[in-house]
């Protein structure tokens, strides 16, 4: 028997969503599942990781803790929604340019929690980049390139024009 | 964004802009690289961070069934009976497999064919398949694994390695050395009593390194298609598609040419992707019973099963050393705890051994091997591979050897290295050796000489250097064809698409293929098509482990463009009524090199060649070198070029509570060429923190008792490093080229990990004076340490006995120095005969 399903608006990466599905399902399966946005990853859904974090009305929330019906009327915002016109989010863009992103799984998390970080503190110190992402886990990078990406784009979001040390990409003399 | 608009999307145009204005200049610089080093963004980068690039779960068909699979809950058992009927009618179901329908046995190994897509009559591990569902939703497939009943008679569980010594019945296996023993190896390069007897100073030691594992972020996940045509494709998230590919042609008696493995992008393999898996050989076979598209993505808990990773390893090492440092002899001792199944775990147990040799000359040589069967997920191949436990055995070992001398740690080592371009002991060819830059780097940058053995109380600084294999120079199955293969398309447009079997597993494989391409052919990398990972499509790699792609693809890869490079050039130079040496390719140009403006696009070359010859197309492939080793065993070790490291660890060591925190790494690795110095430096990141975890908190643990049960298979309870406890890393780059590797490029995906576990323990020493020889370095064991030593008792905490093993006869290679060739002596061999 297919279970009843629920019907639910809200707005989805800044576009009015009306999505239907089973009422227990969690954001995480609503999204990759209902929304066809697989953008937004899991690593244990289990609130364990941070891999399936998404921005609720701007903060960061775990899609697999959260059920989809819960965000009826709210703003949800996935990796999907950060590019604006096929132009890369300065986040985006600073995290491919320094190889912040290796296999890529963890990535849409990282951005979408430094997003909401830089939102809020557009001049983080290390310390607070590294506290605002220590709910996420990343096995590729260390994490070093990832503050160092959160560090250009913040510098890059101030209007500054910023280029990564010679000692981030080439290593030291 | 004005700012960003500004930016360029790729940092190549000016270089290229560079190149051709001093072209325009009568001399050339061909040597000159345009690509090859610079930290240019990987060609999938652009994908990662917009989430666009699609994982094997991200895969979805229409009429696609959910896969699940019943594992068992008993480390150890007999399955009597196994009843499916009730699951099998529950609405949504479609098929039930139990081991019955998977019944052909397979392995990565050609010798441990011992594993079964569901097991038939025996469990061997808590978590071990033992019957499937495929059913039109995972929640209706969930529901169903509750309506399977099995019947087990629960035999006597072996725990760990030193039990299953003790305890050869029941056994895990029909096979293997003897009893719950998997493997035995003994090899003995020269008379190690000799060595000993020339020494000035003998010493022994005893390590424990504990298991750990891969934790990918991404789960397992597999897609199978099953077509009207009735061929099958599988979309996996393995690191070894061509492995996976005959192991499905295998137990499901298919023809490979009927088979298509696809590897989607993995999201973080580290190893535990390589072997081919239980849930990739059922959702092919519930493909072909149901006729639709199933998926299966495993949990969190089910990957702690599939595990593969590092053997726990009991280690004894004894070493003779003369007054001023240099080795006269080694014996080293390792047990394996190889969990329930063989893997590549035959290979482990022999690489426990392997790379002693290449960074400080070692006169004699004789190392003894013991790989157990365990009722625990089966050990396999981790990042390093075998060899991080023994190198975290040795490193400390010298370090304790370093202070008996009274010598500098660093300096000893500096005084003993393995010359460049020289054999070891057991046969191993060292090409380019820049372990003594690297040392040099992290001395001066870490202010070693300041610091060491200086440093307040609690505070201190541990060093430790390492080598890793560039790739493995034997296949895992025998054959004599290529290790890598790429085949190359140049369209009239001017397109150039490389097809490899490489699997992009977020190192970088895809990008390195272009890369190289594009430095041949002067291109820009960005505009060349790769193709991975397909075995319909792309030429055979063996796989992304061993840290064999970068040299092995790379070279394949430059054959191939090389080739196109010939052909297009001597068509080029006829049109251009110049000698064919004189074309040059750059910044998207076919011309002539005395005269920069007399030339063409490149695709109008692709078209003159095209016209003359028909479609361009050319092949690349490689194969290793041929090993100096001929004695039985020596396949593992060699390779074509080794790489190097040397860390300093700084650590802070609080006595209260024996919590380590490491402040920052310095780290120099010698990469031989960067071909990505960006990518590179992500690597060495990537490993200095993946050793942290295990020097640290990392650990398979399971509860003591007879259950064998895993502990913590959850990311909250295996603890890994967050950003809280990553430490700083200073890195170094050492380019010393090697000739075996393209443009001189060697490893950097394993080797950066592990010099950094020994530098932290021998730091832990450093800052509060006590031994825990073994990882992680856990409070608990610090503060033991630290007890024990204010009682006036050794401060040191680890392991006090090896056990007896029943060794067989050494195989006896004389080491070059001593009138070797590389074989074994004939007695030898007559008494291996004997054994077996």
């Amino acid at each position: 028997m297919p279970d009843p399903k629920a019907t639910i608006s809200f707005e989805l990466n800044g576009e009015p969503a009306t999505l239907a599905f089973a009422p227990h399902k969690t954001l995480l399966e609503v999204l990759r599942e209902d929304a066809g946005l697989t953008g937004t990853k899991h690593g244990c859904e289990l609130g364990e990781c941070g891999t399936c974090t998404v921005l609720l009305d701007g903060t960061p929330v775990l899609s697999c803790l959260l059920l989809g019906l819960a965000c009826a009327g709210h703003r949800v915002t996935t990796v999907e929604g950060m590019a604006a016109g096929g132009q890369l989010h300065p986040l985006q863009d600073a995290f491919a340019e320094l190889g912040a992103a290796q296999c890529g799984y963890c990535t849409p998390a990282f951005l979408l929690a430094a997003q909401a970080l830089l939102a809020v503190e557009p001049r983080p110190s290390r310390a607070a980049i590294k506290q605002a992402l220590a709910g996420n886990l990343c096995r590729c990078t260390g994490y070093l390139k990832i503050y160092e990406a959160v560090e250009l784009a913040a510098a890059r979001l101030r209007g500054e024009d910023a280029t990564p040390a010679r000692e981030t990409l080439y290593g030291h003399a | 964004m004005a700012t960003r608009k500004k930016r360029r999307t790729v940092g190549l145009s000016d270089s290229l802009t560079v190149k051709r204005s001093q072209s325009d200049s009568p001399t050339v610089r061909l040597s000159d690289h345009r690509v090859i080093g610079r930290a240019l963004r990987k060609i999938d980068a652009t994908a990662k961070v917009t989430g666009a690039t699609i994982f094997a779960d991200d895969l979805f068909f229409p009429r696609m069934l959910y896969a699940k699979l019943l594992r068992s809950p008993h480390p150890h058992a007999k399955i009597l009976r196994v009843d499916v009927a009730k699951a099998a009618r529950l609405a949504g179901v479609r098929a039930v497999l139990t081991g019955k329908d998977l019944p052909i046995p397979f392995g990565i190994l050609p010798v441990s064919q011992d594993e079964h897509a569901l097991a038939p009559d025996k469990v061997r591990f808590v978590g071990d398949p033992v019957a499937a569902v495929a059913a039109t939703s995972e929640d209706v497939a969930t529901a169903a694994l509750d309506l399977i009943t099995v019947e087990y008679e629960p035999l006597r569980p072996v725990p760990d390695a030193e039990d299953a010594v003790a305890h050869p019945e029941p056994r895990i296996h029909d096979y293997g050395d003897g009893g719950n023993l998997h493997k035995l190896i003994h090899l003995e390069f020269g008379d190690v009593e000799t060595g000993f007897a020339a020494a000035d100073l003998v010493r022994e030691d005893l390590f424990f390194y504990e298991g750990s594992t891969h934790l990918p972020m991404e789960q397992h996940a597999a897609v199978a298609q099953w077509s009207a045509d009735r061929k099958l494709t599988v979309w996996s998230s393995t690191q070894t598609p061509h492995y996976v590919h005959r192991a499905l042609a295998k137990v499901l008696e298919l023809p490979p040419a009927r088979i298509r493995v696809i590897a989607t992008p993995n999201g973080g393999g580290f190893g535990g992707k390589s072997d081919p898996f239980s849930h990739e050989i059922v959702v092919a076979k519930l493909a072909m019973v149901t006729g639709r598209p199933v998926k299966i993505t495993l949990t969190r808990e089910e990957v702690f099963y599939c595990h593969r990773g590092r053997h726990p390893t009991l280690m004894w090492i004894k070493t003779g050393v003369t007054k001023d440092g240099a080795i006269t002899a080694m014996h080293f001792k390792s047990l394996l705890d190889g969990g329930g199944y063989g893997s590549y775990g035959v290979a482990s147990t022999y690489y426990t051994g392997a790379l002693q040799t290449v960074t400080y000359p070692v006169a004699r040589y004789k190392f003894q091997g013991a790989r157990a069967f365990t009722n625990k997920p089966p050990c396999g191949p981790k990042r390093g591979h075998g060899t991080p436990q023994p190198r975290y055995a040795l490193e400390v070992h010298l370090d304790k050897l370093a202070e008996q001398l009274g010598a500098d740690p660093a300096e000893l080592r500096l005084k003993h290295l393995v010359p460049p371009n020289s054999l070891t002991a057991n046969y191993l060819r060292v090409g380019s050796m820049g372990l003594g830059a690297c040392l040099e780097k992290v001395v001066a940058g870490s202010e070693w000489k300041r610091k060491f053995r200086k440093l307040p109380p609690g505070k201190g600084v541990g060093l430790a250097c390492s080598s890793y294999i560039c790739g493995a120079g034997l296949p895992i199955y025998w054959n004599n064809m290529p290790h890598s293969g790429v085949q190359l398309k140049c369209d009239r447009g001017g397109g150039v698409t490389v097809f490899c079997g490489s699997t992009e597993i977020g190192q970088g494989s895809d990008s390195i293929l272009a890369y190289i391409v594009a430095e041949v052919l002067g291109l820009d990398p960005f505009e060349i098509a790769v193709v991975t990972a397909d075995t319909d499509l792309t030429p055979v790699d063996l796989g992304s482990y061993s840290s064999r792609v970068t040299l092995m693809t790379g070279n394949a890869a430059i054959q191939a463009a090389e080739r196109a490079k010939e052909i297009l050039a001597g068509h080029a130079a006829q049109k251009l009524e110049i000698p064919a040496t004189r074309v040059v390719f750059a910044g998207g140009r076919v011309f002539d090199a005395e005269d920069p403006k007399h030339g063409m696009a490149f695709a109008e070359a692709v078209q003159v060649a095209e016209a003359a010859q028909g479609t361009i197309g050319t092949v690349g492939s490689y194969t290793p070198p041929r090993s100096a080793a001929k004695y039985r065993g020596g396949g593992v070790g060699p390779s074509p070029a080794y790489s190097y490291s040397a860390a300093v660890a700084e650590v802070d060591v609080d006595p209260d509570t024996g919590i380590v925190t490491v402040p920052r790494i310095w780290i120099a690795h010698d990469i031989g060429q960067s071909i990505n110095a960006a990518a590179v430096m992500g690597q060495v990141e990537g490993s200095v923190y993946m050793g942290l975890g295990e020097a640290l908190m990392e650990e398979m643990a399971y509860r003591g008792n007879r259950n064998v049960v895993h502990k913590i298979p959850s990311l909250l309870e295996y603890k890994s490093p967050t950003t809280l406890e990553m430490c700083d890393v200073v890195t170094y780059l050492v380019e010393d080229p090697d000739p075996s590797g393209p443009f001189g490029a060697k490893e950097v995906g394993q080797g950066p990990l592990l010099p950094v576990p020994p530098a932290i323990a021998n730091a832990v020493y450093d800052a509060v004076g006590v031994r825990v020889d073994e990882v992680p370095i856990t409070p608990e064991k610090v503060l033991k340490a630290l007890k024990k030593k204010t009682k006036g008792e050794e401060g040191r905490v680890g392991p006090t006995r090896f056990p007896d093993i029943p060794w067989p006869e050494p195989i006896r290679v004389p080491p070059p120095w001593e009138g070797g060739d590389g074989g074994a002596v004939p007695v030898a061999a007559a008494a291996l005969e004997r054994q077996h």
